[in-house]
This record gives C-alpha cells, sequence and structure tokens, in this order.
C-alpha cells in the first residue's frame, strides 16, 4: 500500500474555501490539471455513491466515486473507478481544518493505493505533486496572500 | 454541560523541532510563560505514558497533570487534570501535530473539554483559550526563535563541498606524522549533517590509531578523532530533528573528527541543551558518556562499592572519581605525581595512590581490602598489580593501555578470585540514536547538577594537533585537550 500525504495553509476561512471546493463536479473551476467533469446518471453531486467522469488537461479519462461527504468536518472521501494512471484500491481524501489563529485554513489532502512496485515512486511524485500540491497551489493563487 | 475549547496556528518551524519540545511532558515551565516551575513525580521520564507532572502557574495556582497517550507517529499527546487549585473538571486535552508539507511548517491544534462550575463557563472557557492555547502558540514561536542563535552559514552551502581544513595522517607513527591540509566536505546526503565544527575532543583512542596498533579502524591516508561539536550548516534528507543553526556534539565510531567542517551520519549527533558550550560538550560528551556505562551498566556502583581508578586525575579518570563519590562508593585512585594526587583528591577521591613505580596493590589491600571494581587504562604494566589490588569477585575492566598493549590473559588466573574481566568500547553503548540521546542527557545534567567538574580544558589549534598529541603521550597533561579550528 503506497500512501500520499501533502498540506498546505490557505489565506482565507475554512468555509470559504470549502464553499469552493466541496462540489464533486466542479474540479474544473479550481483544479488546473482538469478539463471537464460530469456527474453520471445526474445524480446530485453531493449524494453519497454518485458517480464524477472528467477529463485530465492531459486527456485522460477518470471515474470517481463519492465515498463521504461532510460539511461538518469540510472533509470529502473518494474512489477510483477507472483511470489510466495504473493504481488499485486508490482511496483519497481532502480535508479542511479551520486554522484559528489568524483566521486561515490547514488543508490535507491524501490518497492510499497500489500498484507495481516499480512504479511507486513515480505514482507518488505525479500524485502528490501535479494533482495534489498543484490543487493547493491553486487555492492558495485563488485566495491570494494576506502576508 | 461539558465545555469545549479548540484553538490551532501554524508554527514556522519544522514539525520535528516543534514535536521535540512539545513530547517533553516536562518542558512547559520553559517555554510556557504561564508556567511558573514544573516537575515530574517520581522522577520518571517525562515521556512515559503515565507520568504526573507537577507544577505551578505564576499566579498561584498549582496543578497536576497526567500524560494519558503520546505518539510519535502521530505526534500526539493526550493528557488530564488529576488535581488543581482552578475549577476544571473532568479536563482532557490533547495536542496534535501536522506537517505543512509544502512549507517545512506545522499545524498545531489544541482542544480539550472540561466541566465547569456553573457560571464560570465563559470565563474558564476563555482562560484555557486564550491564557493557556494561545499564550502558548507565542511563547513557543518566541522559544524557538531564541534556541538557535542565528549562524553564519557559508554562502555556498547546499549541493556542493565546501573548503575545509583536516589533519592527515599518511603513515603511522609519533605525533609528528600529523599534518593540517585543506580539503573539501561534501554536502551532506541521505540521514547525513554537515556540521561547522567549534572543537574537537582528543581522546587516548586517536593515540592509539596514530600508532598504527588498530589499522582495520583507520585505514590511511585516514584522519583520526571521534568526537566534536559545533553548529550544524546543513542536513541532507531524511534527517529529522536537526536543522540548520542548531548546536550539537558527536561521537562516532569511524574516525575523522579531526577536521574544520565535517560531514557525517545525523545518528551519531545529539543536539546541545543550552547551557552546554561546545567546548564543554566536545571536552566532555565521549568522556562523559564512557564514565556513564562504566559506572552504571559495568561497575554496577552501589554506595560502599570499593572502586580502584588508574590515571584518577585524567579525562575519563576525574570524571569516574566525582561520579562514584557521588553514588558513596570508597573511590581509590592512583595517579603518576603529587599534583596529580591534588587534582584527583578535589574530584572525590577517598585514597589516592603516588606511583610512579607503578606499585599500588599493596596499599590498596591495606587502604579498603582490596576492589571490586577495578576501571584499567594502564595496560600492559599493571597486570599483576591489578590482580593482586583485586578483592574477591572483582570485575576487572580494561579501558586503555597507555602503558602498552595488554598481553594475553589467562582465564586461569581469573579463577583464583572469581574475578571477571571486561574489554568494553564506549560505541557498543550508544548503538542507538536514542541510547546516545539518553546517556548524553545524563551527563548534561550530572554537569549542570555539579556532580561532575566542569572540565578543565586546554586548547589547541588544528595545525598543531601533533603538539596536543605529544602533551597528550607525555602524561603531562590533566583534564581534556581539544582542538580548537
Amino acid at each position: 500500500m503506497v500512501r500520499v500525504y501533502v498540506s498546505s495553509v490557505i489565506d482565507a476561512d475554512a468555509a470559504a474555501v470549502w464553499q469552493r471546493i466541496r462540489d464533486f463536479n466542479a474540479l474544473p473551476q479550481w483544479h488546473p490539471g482538469i478539463a471537464d467533469s460530469r456527474i453520471e446518471n445526474g445524480e446530485p453531486a453531493d449524494k453519497v455513491g454518485c458517480v464524477r467522469n472528467f477529463h485530465t488537461r492531459d486527456g485522460g479519462r477518470i471515474r470517481e466515486r463519492l465515498l463521504a461527504l461532510s460539511d461538518f468536518d469540510y472533509s470529502c472521501s473518494y474512489a477510483i473507478l477507472e483511470s489510466p494512471m495504473g493504481v488499485e484500491n486508490y482511496t483519497a481524501t481532502l480535508k479542511l481544518t479551520p486554522v484559528t489563529d489568524g483566521g486561515r485554513t490547514f488543508a490535507e489532502w491524501s490518497a492510499e493505493f497500489d500498484c507495481e512496485p516499480r512504479r511507486e515512486q513515480e505514482l507518488s511524485d505525479q500524485i502528490g505533486g501535479n494533482v495534489f500540491q498543484g490543487g493547493f497551489s491553486a487555492l492558495k493563487r485563488h485566495f491570494g496572500s494576506r502576508r | 454541560m461539558l465545555q469545549k475549547v479548540v484553538r490551532s496556528a501554524i508554527i514556522d518551524a519544522p514539525i520535528a523541532r516543534v514535536w521535540e519540545v512539545l513530547r517533553d511532558f516536562n518542558s512547559h515551565d520553559q517555554w510556557h510563560d504561564v508556567v511558573d516551575r514544573s516537575r515530574i513525580e517520581h522522577g520518571e521520564p517525562s515521556s512515559r505514558v503515565g507520568c504526573v507532572r507537577s507544577f505551578t502557574l505564576k499566579d498561584g495556582n498549582r496543578i497536576r497533570e497526567q500524560l494519558l497517550g503520546l505518539s510519535d507517529s502521530e505526534w500526539k499527546s493526550t493528557y488530564c487534570i488529576l488535581e488543581a487549585t482552578v475549577p476544571l473538571h473532568r479536563y482532557v486535552a490533547t495536542v496534535t501535530l501536522k506537517p505543512v508539507t509544502d512549507g517545512d511548517r506545522t499545524f498545531w491544534h489544541w482542544e480539550s473539554s472540561f466541566e465547569a462550575p456553573p457560571g464560570r463557563e465563559a470565563e474558564l472557557r476563555q482562560m484555557v483559550a486564550e491564557g493557556v492555547y494561545e499564550a502558548g502558540f507565542a511563547n513557543l514561536r518566541r522559544f524557538l526563535s531564541l534556541g538557535h542563535p542565528p549562524l553564519v552559514i557559508p554562502a555556498q552551502a547546499g549541493t556542493q563541498g565546501l573548503p575545509a581544513r583536516e589533519v592527515r595522517l599518511s603513515r603511522y607513527g609519533g605525533p609528528q606524522e600529523l599534518e593540517a591540509v585543506p580539503c573539501t566536505a561534501a554536502s551532506p546526503g541521505q540521514g547525513e549533517v554537515r556540521i561547522c565544527q567549534l572543537a574537537i575532543g582528543i581522546n587516548f583512542l586517536d593515540v592509539y590509531l596514530r600508532r598504527g596498533w588498530i589499522p582495520g579502524m583507520l585505514p590511511l591516508p585516514g584522519v583520526l578523532g571521534m568526537e566534536a561539536a559545533g553548529t550544524i550548516i546543513d542536513v541532507g534528507p531524511g534527517v529529522a530533528g536537526l536543522l540548520p543553526g542548531d548546536p550539537v556534539a558527536y561521537l562516532c565510531p569511524e574516525p575523522g573528527a579531526y577536521r574544520s567542517i565535517r560531514t557525517l551520519a545525523a545518528r551519531h549527533v545529539v543536539r546541545l541543551p543550552q547551557q552546554v558550550d561546545a567546548e564543554t560538550a566536545a571536552a566532555l560528551l565521549l568522556k562523559g558518556i564512557t564514565a556513564d556505562y562504566l559506572l552504571r551498566d559495568l561497575g554496577r556502583i552501589r554506595p560502599g562499592t570499593r572502586l580502584l581508578v588508574h590515571a584518577a586525575a585524567g579525562g575519563v579518570g576525574s570524571l569516574l572519581c566525582a561520579w562514584a563519590a557521588r553514588l558513596r562508593a570508597t573511590v581509590v585512585g592512583t595517579v603518576s605525581s603529587e599534583a596529580k594526587a591534588r587534582i584527583a583528591r578535589e574530584q572525590g577521591c577517598a585514597h589516592v595512590i603516588v606511583a610512579p613505580d607503578g606499585k599500588f596493590a599493596d596499599t590498596v589491600q591495606a587502604l579498603c581490602g582490596g576492589a571490586d571494581v577495578i576501571v584499567d587504562g594502564l595496560g600492559a604494566a599493571a597486570v599483576d598489580e591489578n590482580f593482586a589490588a583485586a578483592a574477591r569477585r572483582c570485575h576487572w575492566i580494561s579501558l586503555g593501555q597507555a602503558s602498552g598493549p595488554l598481553p594475553p590473559l589467562d582465564p586461569d588466573r581469573l579463577l583464583h578470585k572469581s574475578m571477571s574481566f571486561s574489554r568494553p568500547v564506549v560505541f557498543d553503548y550508544v548503538a542507538t540514536p536514542g541510547e546516545l540521546q539518553e546517556r548524553a542527557d545524563r551527563v548534561w545534567r550530572a554537569l549542570e547538577a555539579g556532580v561532575l567538574p566542569a572540565p578543565r580544558i586546554e586548547r589547541f589549534a588544528l595545525a598543531a594537533a601533533r603538539d596536543a598529541h605529544a602533551k597528550l603521550e607525555s602524561r603531562a597533561s590533566t583534564g581534556s585537550l581539544l582542538l580548537v579550528p
């Protein structure tokens, strides 16, 4: 089992950041690596069990199922159903925690998956770097820096 | 109604640094301004689950808190109030740290629940949230910034080698074979740190290596030296708990300390407490840890143990005498001159034998009926005398061989008094970072408490290493010799 963990501090209230990322169908609106997205079978995007079907900017198609969504914890978990990456048993969680000192947000994005041993490093780098850190960097640019 | 308080902050320091402070359940009187004095009851280790800290606040309140859980993998600690003069009932608090991976900072989450007397809920919630947690964030930030005196890091630090100087040995032999030459200190690799060295400890082991007595340990050309202290320049990947600017000391089984800058495995390195400077550390670390394992582990010194220490005024000898005297052992020391006898007496030797002729056994027998433990750095010349000075069941610890290599020992000679013999090497007693840290902590505490005397230091420039060796071998030195780059 490979584990990836990326975290960051965003200069905005957790409620505001959550509003931007809560929608399971909204990746193209905030993540620079995603081209388009739709929820299959016309289900609501916050219904646990719904499936988002999206394309990355380099053309890959990915299907992911929403496993959990908590407006109380500002957290969301999902699993990959189909992707060109070559990962198995992939689940991920994106979670926000308010930083009371300064009204900022501590954002964590973690994943667990299985893959061929020789690809562990490459996939960890790609997921942790391009996908997770890429998303956080975009959020930081969006909300700006107060410092 | 259970009250709940949650506060969190971002601390501009790596998680290992923040955790190092917070995992010590008794560190809060050092960094938190509201805490006046704190101690762990019954002398337990301050990171052992179940230990109780008993402390007073600056406002006069007294609190006893118990550590309920501690996880180094999750950076998490939970504790509760057992007893307090403030009305916080059923108070349980948890501190959790998480790394900020895109900035090498730390997220600190602090939360608690408690019951308060009716009408005082808001007041007590505010006291905990602001007076304890928020003030704690600010106080720890200040503590961390104070703890690290700014260091002038060479501008080239990073991925390149740095120009340095080292004392090279190209041929086994006398002190004259030591030569200071320019060299390059490589940038730290995986698990390594690069240290700007301020003081280098000289030990008798260095002399044995120089003479070629243990060639397997020092292939030529080589660099001597097993210990030094200084400041971290930079750290390689995978190093936790050490940062550029940290004052450190190390004890390393691979020689190579006679350098102005050294790159080595971080597992041999300990951070220095604020009250220990680099010269004291370099003079004391290896010798102090040697005294620690000799007295604690090998000699099992108890009140009344009759301990015979040779070279009682020397680097290790004087530490042994002082520490053993504090443990209420009967310490008998041998020295080669009246001047050294005075020093040995000052360090706590109950009986000092001046034995320039190497005869001491009869006097030891007359003084105390023989030795239960002998710490012998003399080697060849003292074998027969040691046998004669031993009491029944004596443990003879051969630590060095200043007078020449110890000849082969016939095990049957030990039968006569049911003696035991051991030949320890300090590095086997600090084989893990945890063990090194524990022994180093004990040495610093003994120094601070005045149990160990502040080392008497003689300094030599790096380029004068041959003079330092000549002095050590002449037996004219007392105390600790240092090279100062």
